[in-house]
């Protein structure tokens, strides 16, 4: 959904036109209005966003966005930086600087005109309300084969991509890059995520019960291999994708992981970059 | 010999899975894995009991190993993790919460 809502003058005062468009995009059933006086925007964000734009639901959150000239920001190849004080949260990049009211659930960006940088905040934001209910953002391919959701995590040349492209028709993929994790009572969910990798496609905006999280490895032939509970907890941690530096969220990541490995089988996948690897995932 | 003294942050995440602690630090997301000698004095860092006394009272009482090399180990691991804001380490006491650890 793309709605133009503002006013426009009438009689005397014409020339004050305000005009905003606004989005809402749903993400793993948080919805969070984007909304923006520069309709420019909203092309780029249907594009980047694909199904997850235009949910009829009420939002959850919502950010009122400024576009500006790449020129003011202060040093346009700065890392990200996310910082809080009491409920204010403070988003820096070199492409964006956004603030964001936990409590009253709104915002403000000021971005360049890039859907890249409304992408980064989603990330940003979903990763501290998952947070705050056991949930995260693992850096993981994900997809649902006969109703049940997998997980497949790893370093950037591990094989995310590689096994998304593999996937067979009857395999839904959520996300090649940035899988979503929600707690739902005492067992987990994956979500689709429009947070694309290299195939720069969103994921199939559905969802699944994990039944598994696969750590990958390619090799001469396709097999599991046990992982010890340290060792996956360590993995893990090291593919959860959390920017924030506040002490009682990095507790609740760290906790939420654990009761995540409590639920959840991990394994080593190991496969041979054929389509034979997805025999072992129903 | 001077005696040191070692409590825990709460500034912490931990959990034991089997052997080995796992311990994430909340002021800046590093984590570590600590062996079964390492947590043993992790668990045994109240602020109260001098290091040397953990190291023979406990370490060596649940570990085959000498109290010069355990004390050795034990020092560079404390050193190791103060130096991550892990531990604390002091020639006095540390007072500690009513869980054990520094606020």
């Amino acid at each position: 959904m793309v709605s133009c809502a503002g006013s426009a003058s009438d009689g005397e005062h014409v020339g004050t036109i305000m005009a905003a468009a606004e989005v809402v995009v749903e993400i793993g059933g948080i919805a969070v209005l984007l909304r923006a006086a520069d309709e420019r925007l909203m092309p780029l964000l249907q594009s980047r966003f694909g199904t997850f734009a235009g949910s009829g639901r009420s939002p959850d959150f919502f950010f009122d966005i400024e576009v500006i000239d790449g020129s003011a920001l202060s040093d346009p190849d700065a890392d990200v930086s996310v910082t809080a004080s009491g409920s204010r949260w403070l988003m820096e990049r070199g492409d964006f600087r956004a603030e964001w009211d936990s409590q009253s659930r709104e915002g403000r960006i000021r971005q360049t005109l890039t859907p890249y940088a409304i992408d980064s905040v989603l990330r940003i934001v979903h990763s501290l309300a998952l947070a705050q209910e056991g949930g995260f953002l693992l850096h993981a391919a994900s997809a649902v084969r006969n109703g049940k959701a997998f997980l497949f995590s790893g370093v950037s040349t591990a094989g995310k991509t590689t096994i998304s492209q593999l996937a067979p028709p009857d395999v839904s993929l959520l996300t090649d890059e940035a899988s979503y994790v929600r707690k739902s009572g005492e067992a987990y969910v994956a979500y689709g995520t429009p947070f694309a990798g290299e195939m720069g496609t969103p994921g199939v905006n559905t969802s699944g019960p994990i039944e598994a999280l696969y750590f990958l490895g390619k090799g001469e032939s396709n097999h599991f291999e046990e992982i010890p509970r340290p060792e996956a907890l360590r993995m893990l941690m090291r593919n959860i994708l959390f920017f924030a530096k506040d002490e009682e969220l990095v507790n609740r990541v760290f906790e939420g992981a654990c009761a995540f490995l409590d639920r959840v089988p991990a394994r080593r996948l190991v496969f041979y970059p054929d389509q034979r690897a997805w025999d072992l995932i129903r | 010999m001077e005696r040191k003294y070692i409590a825990r942050s709460a500034r912490i995440a931990a959990r034991q899975l089997g052997d080995e602690m796992m311990i994430m630090s909340a002021v800046d997301s590093k984590f570590f894995t600590l062996n079964p000698v390492a947590a043993t004095v992790w668990l045994a860092a109240d602020g109260q009991t001098p290091l040397g006394e953990i190291v023979t009272q406990r370490v060596c009482q649940e570990f085959e190993v000498s109290a010069e090399e355990a004390l050795r180990d034990a020092e560079t691991f404390v050193n190791d993790l103060s130096q991550h804001g892990i531990l604390l380490v002091s020639d006095q006491p540390i007072a500690t919460n009513a869980a054990g650890y520094v606020e």
